[in-house]
């Protein structure tokens, strides 16, 4: 049938893959499953290529029945799955088949989970992907969360997948808080004072309500600009800058209590003060974050971000050695 | 101009592992925006592989990497080469550019409703958008300030923020632009096509959404179209392009409801010509190629 039903849609469920590039510069950004890794292990589990369609559900996760015999994974947060009420173990391979339906309690730690199913999420490819933007309402499933009651197209299955393949409980991510980010200073942390970027790297912040695939706003202490006259152009405003393009993960502080965190869904540029960027590999870890979790931010250089971005490819190929055995 | 304007040190920085930022300037100039359209039109020419997009900003630009097939690292010590080479245009360079003619209702009833929603986040509740920008720019009248911002054109030298909209820069001295704060506190809401201006920039909002600029005007044509029914949207969802010249053209409600009326059927297309001049000379006399830039736009 090739089709899966969307018995409820959860919270905030998207079609999500590794994300859409090359029209940045013209304010697209990337969107994408915001935990790489758990997407791409889902992914491996199922047969299915690293950039398949998944989805990624938030704090509440989608209930979905099956139309015909399928291999389904859930990685990414700590969460209790069922398939047709029995409890079914998270990063392992499972079959199911018409009229199974899988399912989600609350989450017990992390925030976002992932499903990959044989055959991806074959939503249309829409500029290189099939992630979803919301904002402008491009790409995923009609450009939008889903529903309750409604059908989504899957790809052929595959027959590569094993079933009860699991991911070794060393190669699942870390859900602890505080999650230590690792962030490259920089860009604009001049107009910071000394003193306070030495208290925005010493405080434990709290992830705010508003914290989605937009951004995250963080709370937990106040950080001074330094005195300048405004450059031409710029605004009046002490944290404003003359507008400049924002890296998929700066760091910027609007009112200097009220740090945001820029991530898959943000804009891609504006006129405030940017002050150092988060690695591509701890927006994994910031995905995982929830309202009221504690974050801090630990400076880093080139090197170590690089490295750890290595560190998460081995991983991943581990996980592939793991699954094939 | 009148004032030529030195540029300090370009400034490269990390944006993690994914993006290299250079500064080329803190405040604005024509002059930091060239230097980064020379800088990026010259890397976008080498397409070295593992360049995954290249965002040239107003003083500054931005290239996203794949470290995984170029090293950060490789990209700098490449962008700072370009940056000795090329980094100031020679005097003869000739910039080849589209001018386009973009209409614009001024006052416009819907913008005039989203303003009169949002008094209480404006630096002056009393006044409209465009009588405060008169007043603070030293215009006697709302009149002055839309001609000062409709004679000359401008150069798009930026996209961003969502996807489609262009931050134009205009091309007069620094002495002659108009400058504005943005909203005290940003809106909820600003409605599609809203022709507004924040720092010296003016934009045309692509789709409805929060917003902090100043609304002037509304737009009949659109900068960015999902569907890509109009003919100028056939390769491209998004209109303008970085170093585009704009000129902002002042336009009664007939000719607005006659411009929507081609939006809607699907026939209307931007007045589009070809030009070329060279930065060196606009920036020595920039009324004399203003006048040939629209004199070929109009021909």
């Amino acid at each position: 049938m090739n089709e899966l039903l969307v018995r409820s849609g959860g919270l905030y469920t998207t079609v999500q893959d590794t994300g859409r590039f090359g029209y940045y510069h013209m304010g697209m950004p990337p969107s994408g499953a915001m935990d790489v890794y758990s997407a791409v292990v889902a992914n491996m589990l199922v047969g299915n290529p690293d950039d398949a369609g998944v989805l990624e559900g938030t704090y509440v996760g989608p209930r979905l029945e099956f139309t015909d015999d399928r291999m389904v994974a859930v990685t990414g947060a700590d969460v209790p799955v069922t398939v047709n009420g029995e409890s079914v173990e998270p990063w392992t391979a499972m079959r199911v088949g018409a009229g199974d339906v899988l399912e989600f309690a609350m989450i017990r730690s992390g925030c976002r989970v992932y499903v990959a199913v044989s055959g991806g999420i074959d939503v249309p490819v829409y500029l290189g992907s099939r992630s979803t933007y919301t904002l402008t309402g491009i790409g995923g499933h009609q450009g939008r969360k889903l529903v309750d009651d409604e059908t989504l197209p899957l790809g052929a299955a595959g027959g590569r997948a094993r079933g009860g393949a699991a991911v070794p409980e060393a190669l699942r991510p870390a859900l602890d808080v505080p999650a230590e980010l690792r962030t490259v200073v920089g860009l604009c942390s001049y107009r910071l004072t000394e003193g306070a970027l030495a208290s925005f790297l010493g405080t434990d912040w709290k992830v705010t309500k508003d914290a989605d695939r937009v951004g995250y706003r963080l709370r937990g202490g106040s950080l001074d600009f330094t005195e300048r006259e405004q450059p031409f152009g710029a605004g009046s405003d002490p944290a404003n800058v003359v507008d400049l393009g924002y890296p998929v993960g700066s760091i910027q502080v609007p009112g200097g209590d009220e740090p945001i965190v820029l991530l898959n869904d943000a804009v891609t540029g504006g006129g405030y003060a940017t002050i150092g960027t988060v690695i591509s590999v701890d927006r994994d870890r910031i995905a995982q974050t929830k309202t009221g979790d504690a974050v801090r931010f630990t400076s880093v250089d080139l090197d170590t971000a690089l490295a750890a971005r290595r560190d998460r490819r081995e991983r991943i190929e581990r996980v592939r050695r793991e699954i094939a055995r | 101009m009148t004032e030529k304007i030195q540029l300090p040190p370009a400034r490269y920085e990390y944006g993690g592992d994914e993006f290299v930022f250079v500064e080329l300037d803190q405040a604005m100039s024509l002059e930091a925006n060239f230097a980064g359209m020379a800088v990026t039109n010259a890397l976008r020419e080498e397409a070295i592989d593992g360049v995954v997009d290249i965002c040239p900003s107003n003083a500054s630009y931005m290239v996203q990497v794949d470290p995984d097939r170029l090293d950060p690292r490789e990209l700098v010590e490449e962008l700072r080469r370009l940056e000795s080479t090329v980094g100031t245009l020679p005097e003869d360079y000739v910039l080849k550019t589209r001018v386009v003619d973009v209409p614009v209702l001024f006052n416009d009833p819907w913008t005039h409703e989203t303003l009169m929603r949002f008094r209480d986040r404006h630096q002056d509740p009393e006044a409209t958008d465009l009588e405060y920008a008169a007043r603070i720019n030293g215009f006697d009248s709302v009149q002055g300030v839309v001609d000062a911002m409709t004679s000359a054109p401008w150069i798009v030298t930026m996209l961003g923020f969502v996807p489609g909209l262009p931050f134009c820069y205009q091309l007069v001295p620094r002495e002659r632009q108009i400058q504005v704060p943005k909203y005290v506190r940003p809106r909820t809401d600003t409605p599609e096509r809203t022709f507004g201006f924040g720092g010296a920039f003016a934009v045309v909002y692509p789709v409805r959404g929060a917003g902090g600029y100043q609304m002037f005007g509304m737009a009949p044509a659109p900068v960015f179209d999902l569907s890509q029914s109009l003919p100028d949207f056939a390769d491209d969802i998004s209109f303008p392009n970085a170093n585009d010249v704009l000129r902002y053209r002042a336009i009664d409600m007939a000719e607005f409801e006659a411009t929507r009326s081609r939006v809607e059927d699907g026939t209307f297309r931007y007045r589009i010509r070809e030009a070329e001049f060279e930065p060196a000379a606009l920036l020595a006399d920039p009324d004399a190629v203003n006048r040939e830039l629209l004199e070929v736009l109009y021909r």
